[in-house]
């Protein structure tokens, strides 16, 4: 049987990719330029047994997605520019009470109200440490309407099995493109559900690290009892001061992804074998990058991307030992310059560092990172 | 087929976008070449200049975006103005003669007809000027047979305006054909 195809944006992808990893609740504020998410799962939720809920506003969405995920279900938000920044206190709430969730954040221009059609990429370093605190964050960046579909059901596979809010960051030149899909066969891709108590209710800790880094969770309603709060906490959900709890928790919750961080962080190598120019692009920025990649390699320039599909963790090894190798790194992007911060701590002075940055709400060309190549020494 | 770039302007609320979706999902899925659609369009419902932008080619295509357009459709002045700019030497202009009475310099060919026009009063309905429009790209380009051309706009739009469409369609491409001689 031929699989089934659609000619879709990133965003209707996302929607249907959340499907595909048995989201059950999606809870959001529609704003340009993600509000096809919304549009999709509110016809689309309720045909599988899901809910939909449009929320006063995105604060409360995200207190409501937190719920729904306590509740046992996949859940998902959708949003951009102001409303990533109105839940990031929630986001917050999620990851030390360490509940999964997944953020889809379409990055427009900004601050604030910004340029809300325009494309951009300057939401990095708000989705890293937009809510306050020591935490580690997941962040995730698809290229094509098939990888956001794809990355959607492994962001809600590595929400559930690390417990934890993931953020899922396309541009909005990669939400609002159309190309054809193809709709995953069951099977054909991992689905990763929640660890869940094997203990009697009567001796389950949410918080019990005796199963691990990552504790099961229960879903409320399921028949077992437990506290939650934003407080620091001790094994049994309830609120503590004690030093040696409040440290080991906290170390704890950031050890989930450092611990694995080879399985977490992917990326892509594009003619980098004998590369002496490497173009660190992400998003939609990376199909520019291709294509300058592939121009210069036909004037006989030798350079090649290295593209980032995990931007958070940030792949630091990667960058580490790429700095050894290169002359110098082109980082273009939507912003005035947050991947490139990440590449200097990475490349310690060890390789040069261009980067190209818009935020006039136009997409960064092929012509202006072929130009800059000119500029490595 | 080597890398091609079409272009729909004009004004927001005209269906630039809708037509530039049906001329990609004709390559994509009626085609079977590789297809991108993208747009760009302002905060506003309705007017502003707006534009929709279709990228085929036998791979894969990587910089979604256009780089040096074959093919642009001006439906407005001021889109015409914003937009010709980066149109090929070797390229069409294909232009509403209604409403865009200052044409661009350039030594790209120059196609006009009276689109919206056509659409109001010889197909019956102003809200059909994109299809009349994706007609005439088709029959000027080529990029994809007029078949396929056909067979993507009947399977987007509602059963109600099947006709309609179906007619909206073929005076484009027929105007157009005329128009280019």
């Amino acid at each position: 049987m031929s699989k089934k195809v659609g000619f879709l944006q990133g965003n209707e992808a996302a929607a249907h990719g959340a499907l595909y990893a048995g989201c059950k609740f999606f809870a959001g504020y529609p704003i340009t330029p993600s509000t096809e998410v919304s549009e999709v799962l509110s016809i689309e939720l309720p045909k599988v047994g899901g809910k939909f809920i449009q929320m006063e506003d995105e604060i409360g969405a995200m207190a409501a997605l937190l719920g729904g995920a306590l509740a046992g279900q996949k859940a998902l938000t959708s949003t951009s520019g102001p409303g990533l920044s109105l839940k990031q206190e929630l986001i917050g709430y999620g990851c030390i009470a360490e509940i999964p969730c997944v953020v889809y954040n379409v990055m427009r221009g900004g601050p604030s109200t910004g340029m809300p059609t325009g494309p951009s990429q300057s939401d990095v370093m708000c989705a890293r440490w937009g809510t306050h605190g020591d935490h580690a964050t997941i962040a995730l960046m698809p290229a094509s309407v098939q990888e956001t579909y794809d990355m959607i059901v492994r962001a809600f596979n590595l929400a559930e099995k690390y417990r934890m809010p993931v953020h899922v960051l396309p541009d909005e030149i990669v939400a609002h493109m159309r190309e054809r899909i193809e709709f995953r066969e069951p099977g054909e891709l991992e689905v990763i559900d929640r660890a869940t108590p094997t203990v009697p209710p009567a001796e389950y800790k949410p918080y019990d690290t005796k199963f691990g880094d990552v504790p099961p969770l229960a879903a409320f309603g399921s028949g077992y009892k437990f506290h939650v709060t934003g407080l620091n906490k001790l094994p049994d959900g309830f609120p503590t001061t004690k030093a040696e709890y409040v440290q080991a928790e906290e170390e704890r919750q950031i050890r989930k992804v450092t611990a694995n961080i080879d399985e977490i962080v992917e990326f892509e190598e594009f003619k980098l074998e004998d590369a002496e120019i490497c173009v660190v692009a992400y998003g939609s920025t990376s199909r520019s990058a291709r294509y300058a990649v592939n121009e210069a390699r036909e004037k006989g320039i030798k350079a090649g991307m290295f593209r980032i599909k995990t931007f958070w963790p940030f792949p630091d090894k990667q960058i580490k030992a790429l700095a050894e190798k290169v002359k110098g790194f082109i980082v273009p992007e939507m912003n005035l310059g947050m991947c490139s911060l990440e590449i200097e701590r990475c490349a310690q002075g060890k390789a040069q560092i261009l980067g190209i940055n818009r935020v006039d709400g136009e997409p960064i060309n092929p012509e202006q990172i072929l130009e800059k190549m000119k500029e490595v020494k | 087929m080597a890398r091609y770039e079409l272009r729909f302007s004009g004004a927001g609320g005209q269906g630039l976008i809708t037509a530039g979706i049906i001329l990609a999902e004709a390559a994509s899925i009626h085609e079977g070449k590789q297809a991108v659609q993208s747009q760009s369009y302002g905060p506003e419902a309705r007017g502003g200049a707006s534009k929709s932008e279709v990228i085929i080619d036998d791979v894969p295509v990587d910089y979604p975006k256009a780089t040096k357009v074959d093919a642009l459709l001006a439906l407005t002045q001021e889109a015409c103005d914003k937009y010709s700019a980066d149109l090929k030497d070797s390229g069409v202009l294909l232009y509403d003669t209604d409403l865009v009475t200052k044409l661009p310099e350039g030594g790209f060919k120059k196609v006009g007809f009276n689109i919206i026009n056509t659409a109001k009063n010889e197909v019956g309905r102003e809200i059909v000027a994109n299809i009349v429009a994706l007609g005439a790209m088709i029959a000027l380009t080529g990029v994809v047979s007029r078949e396929n051309g056909l067979k993507a706009v009947l399977s987007r739009v509602p059963e109600a305006f099947l006709e309609l469409n179906e007619k909206a369609y073929a005076a484009g491409f027929e105007k157009a054909t005329a128009a280019a001689k």
